[in-house]
């Protein structure tokens, strides 16, 4: 018998991953960007678990910035899958008017972002948080381990971390701390789009070419999502053919001129880039090590 | 990250096909500092054109800002992710990259060099199939060398490649390139690798590492990629024992009962015999249930949900084997240990076992040598520092599936806990169980500790006086027996003083020998409880985790730990054995206190201060709360 296909190795590394948590952790919970990489990681916590549904409920930071298409998506899969979604917004960011625009992406994404997420942390008290995170993303999450661990102010300690050997984790936490968990770790981008084709699992629309109303602003195409979006005097958006790689707030997010209407002519168009995924993402290029800094702050 | 398509026009289907097909090797790169790991790995993701254009304007600026190589770009920043890091020009954690030529898909594992950081090349080794270990061609083999390639074949890495870098510096020379060559596979030999595969390159300029080198045609061998695209991987886990370690009980009502888990190793099928360990029941696979489909048979590697044909007990940990064809079963075994923490690891202090889903309590009996790792001598020791490697016997809680390491990478692997920060602090492959476990039993007797402590009318307890030397320990224990001893009570004080003029007169006052003077006291006040005895031990037991040890040998209930809190200042000025001046003269080395700590107990079960309280008073107090507990017990 021949050993399992590349696929199959890595879906059953992050199944044993998923349980492991569920089996060790006291509360665990699992973030849902609405993103590809979440999509991926919520269907291996079906498949980890069945007959039984996940035993843990699924969060969404919500900064109220996200594409419309994201939010009906994720209502709508909530509902089809039958999960226990919880979706929080940091409400005195909504008080102060915290936006993109006005603040800047630095100060937006701080405050919705990674300040919701952990009022929503200490909130539910919960003990481990699962994140789609991969290593081959950007270069600091390729030396965190698949279980790392936060302070109890949500610090991330990257010269101190816990070995990590054969597929033995360790759990343990002291009260207050956290462990944020990536199964997906070991997965690359192209991994992530042939699993969403082989397994049929629904995507947001967003990553699809279509005709949508953009506007060019630092050289990134910025999508017309709603009416909060400042236009220069005589400025309209262009309809154009885009479509994205990645998504997070729309004002943050960059698409690309693309044809790629279906999942096969997107893995297609992936084969022959030239850009890392992350290049749409305005919040990554503003310094050399500016993950790592966002991450010890308590960004996922 | 993917092999460039560059004829967009192939069928999709196709492509994917052949991508899925493709096997899978892990491996890592070894070496020393400035051996140019990270530069290698740069450049064969480089030149397997891995590296997209926006990473390309970074590394380029980067290159200009923070390089080390001049105009050439440095591809060592591609891999040194943490910014600490690439400040000071070191690899100081793991990396982990993604790569594929036409015929195999790549993890490697980027380990650092510096000593310090062994533990984090005893890591990435642990799930490698190969080794890639650097040599700079005008160092030739160096310590780091020789540890590096020991900790490969330690645990288990099945092939090594030897990459003699920097050629280039060397003028193409092939006599230094043979000279190498020569040293290493006669020291490899040694360690049990019997075939190594030599290289001579240069990842600054790339030659032998994708391509032939023009300046070496002496070399007829591979290049670098070429021998890692052919050494044969492990693929023959399917051929071996069924291993299931039961991981999680999947129950979603009352008419489904499966154990969902990873199959460590074999294959199994509907219908097969099976036994469960340690309870050793057996039964027949019912059902392989996956999300997908319910399967006829399942494999290594798979993870899957069992269900069997007879309702019988398992719960996590426990293990699911063929019943011709089961793992071992013991709570004793010789391991190798590699040593992952500051704070040494020491024979007798407690910690917490972790094999794959398996957690337990473990005490290190016995160390039995630690290995130069530069020579492979063995030495005698007392305690494991930071990444030292020791043989070792270890002693579990309770019985354990297994199998040995070399059989089995999952089943026969453990990382150690510390018990207090929660840390990973060690790394063991298992050598063998050790036989008297399963041979030895309990002697189930009549007369036992109920008995005994019936006939005497009393609960059987240790009360445990800690303090500094001074604190007037002895004194209240001693007023405390008298009371205990006038009310008719069976007795024995354990004083330390007394125990290390005979039990214990080998053991000096190191930190190791504390512990195990501690381990010996702590057994015979276990003892004393068995016969029915109350026992009073007066120690100044310094150390946090040895009273928990002692508290951890007795039943809930019979451990009082008193705390004898007077402040040093008032110990040192009564000084009646004159210890306290002779060790502020340096006279006495490790006196607690003064050159070595004491841990204030955090949550002892009575605490006595003897400033406010005469010995007198502090006795009362003791029987109080004696009489307290023995009403709430009875």
């Amino acid at each position: 018998m021949s050993s399992l296909s590349h696929l199959h190795r890595l879906e059953a590394e992050s199944i044993h991953i998923i349980r492991e948590v569920a089996a060790e952790c006291r509360k665990p919970v699992m973030l849902f960007s609405i993103g590809k990489d979440s999509m991926v990681m919520l269907y291996l916590a079906r498949k980890a678990f069945y007959p039984c549904p996940p035993p843990f409920p699924i969060l969404h930071v919500d900064t109220t910035w996200k594409f419309h298409e994201m939010i009906a998506f994720r209502d709508n899969i909530a509902k089809e899958w039958g999960l226990d979604l919880i979706v929080h917004v940091n409400e005195d960011g909504v008080k102060k008017g915290v936006g993109p625009i006005s603040h800047g992406s630095a100060i937006h994404t701080d405050i919705m972002k990674t300040q919701g997420l952990k009022q929503a942390l200490d909130k539910y008290e919960f003990d481990a948080a699962f994140g789609g995170a991969r290593r081959d993303e950007e270069k600091s999450r390729a030396k965190e381990r698949i279980f790392s661990f936060r302070t109890e102010q949500h610090r991330w300690d990257p010269k101190n971390q816990r070995p990590e050997l054969w597929n033995t984790y360790n759990t343990r936490i002291h009260k207050g701390e956290s462990i944020r968990v990536f199964p997906i770790s070991n997965w690359t981008e192209l991994d992530v789009w042939q699993y969403i084709y082989q397994e049929k699992i629904p995507i947001v629309p967003l990553y699809l070419a279509k005709k949508r109303p953009v506007v060019e602003r630092d050289g990134a195409l910025i999508m017309v999502d709603d009416d909060r979006f400042p236009l220069h005097p005589g400025e309209t958006p262009q309809m154009r053919m885009i479509r994205f790689r990645t998504l997070g707030c729309y004002p943050l997010t960059g698409g690309i001129e693309s044809d790629a209407t279906d999942l096969p002519s997107i893995i297609q168009e992936m084969l022959v880039s030239r850009t890392s995924e992350r290049e749409g993402r305005v919040i990554d290029r503003d310094h050399g090590a500016s993950m790592e800094k966002k991450k010890q702050e308590g960004y996922f | 990250m993917h092999e460039p398509l560059n004829t967009p026009e192939i069928s999709l289907d196709a492509y994917v096909a052949e991508q899925e097909n493709k096997d899978l090797l892990r491996f890592i790169t070894c070496g020393s500092v400035d051996d140019g790991k990270s530069t290698l790995i740069g450049r064969l993701l480089f030149d397997s054109k891995m590296i997209f254009e926006d990473q390309l304007a970074t590394l380029q600026s980067d290159s200009r800002k923070m390089g080390t190589t001049g105009d050439n770009m440095d591809l060592a920043l591609l891999l040194d992710g943490l910014e600490a890091e690439r400040e000071q020009g070191i690899t100081i954690d793991v990396a982990y990259r993604f790569f594929a030529t036409d015929k195999r898909r790549f993890i490697v594992a980027d380990t650092p060099g510096h000593e310090q950081y062994t533990r984090n090349m005893a890591t990435g080794a642990s799930t490698a199939d190969a080794a890639v270990i650097l040599v700079d061609a005008r160092k030739g083999i160096l310590d780091q060398t020789r540890r590096h390639s020991y900790i490969c074949s330690l645990l288990g890495v099945r092939h090594i490649i030897l990459a003699v870098n920097k050629m280039d510096l060397v003028n193409y020379d092939k006599a230094t390139f043979e000279a190498i060559r020569d040293a290493y596979e006669a020291f490899a030999r040694i360690i049990g690798y019997d075939e190594v595969s030599c290289i001579p390159l240069s990842a600054l300029t790339g030659e032998n590492v994708m391509s032939s080198a023009v300046h070496m045609d002496w070399f007829t061998g591979p290049t670098l990629q070429a021998e890692l695209e052919t050494i044969s991987v492990d693929d023959r886990h399917n051929e071996r024992p069924f291993r299931f370690p039961v991981q999680w009980v999947n129950r979603p009502n009352l008419d489904f009962r499966g154990f969902s888990g990873t199959i460590a190793d074999g294959t199994v099928h509907v219908g097969d015999e099976i036994v469960a360990l340690p309870s050793a029941r057996t039964s027949r696979i019912k059902s392989i249930v996956t999300f997908d489909e319910t399967l006829e048979e399942a494999r290594s590697g798979q993870a899957v949900t069992l269900t069997l044909e007879d309702e019988i007990d398992i719960s996590r940990g426990d293990m699911i084997c063929h019943r011709e064809n089961r793992a071992g079963l013991s709570d004793q075994f010789e391991v190798k240990i590699v040593w992952m923490a500051d704070e040494p690891l020491m024979p007798g202090r407690a910690y917490l076992f972790k094999s794959g889903v398996n957690t337990t309590a473990m005490v290190v009996t016995r160390i039995k040598h630690v290995v130069n790792v530069n020579t492979l001598e063995h030495m005698a020791t007392k305690r494991l520092d930071l990444n030292e490697i020791g043989v070792c016997t270890i002693s579990l809680d309770r019985r354990i599936p297994f199998d040995p390491y070399k059989e089995n990478r999952q089943t026969g692997s453990f990382i150690i806990i510390d018990k207090m920060t929660n840390n990973t602090v060690g790394a063991g492959m298992i050598d063998f169980g050790l036989r008297r476990a399963s041979n030895i039993h309990w002697q189930a007797v009549d007369v036992n500790k109920t008995a005994r402590a019936a006939i005497k009318v009393q609960k059987p307890s240790v009360l445990w006086f800690t303090g500094l030397s001074g604190s007037g320990k002895s004194t209240i224990a001693n007023l405390v027996e008298k009371q205990l001893h006038a009310a008719g009570r069976h007795t024995y004080m354990l004083d330390g003083d007394n125990v290390r003029h005979g039990l214990n007169k080998d053991l000096g006052f190191t930190e190791e020998d504390r512990v195990e003077n501690i381990r010996r006291i702590a057994e015979v006040a276990r003892l004393m409880v068995d016969a029915g005895l109350i026992v009073l031990v007066s120690f100044i037991s310094p150390f946090r985790s040895e009273r928990r040890m002692a508290r951890n040998l007795l039943e809930p209930g019979e451990f009082h730990e008193i705390f004898v809190d007077t402040p040093l200042e008032v110990c040192e000025s009564r000084d009646a054995k004159g210890l306290y001046k002779k060790a502020r003269e340096g006279k006495i080395k490790n006196f607690t206190g003064i050159d070595s700590p004491y841990e204030k107990p955090e949550d002892c079960d009575l605490r006595l201060e003897t400033t406010k309280l005469s010995s007198e008073d502090c006795a009362n107090a003791v029987i109080d709360y004696l009489l307290e507990v023995q009403i709430k017990t009875d």
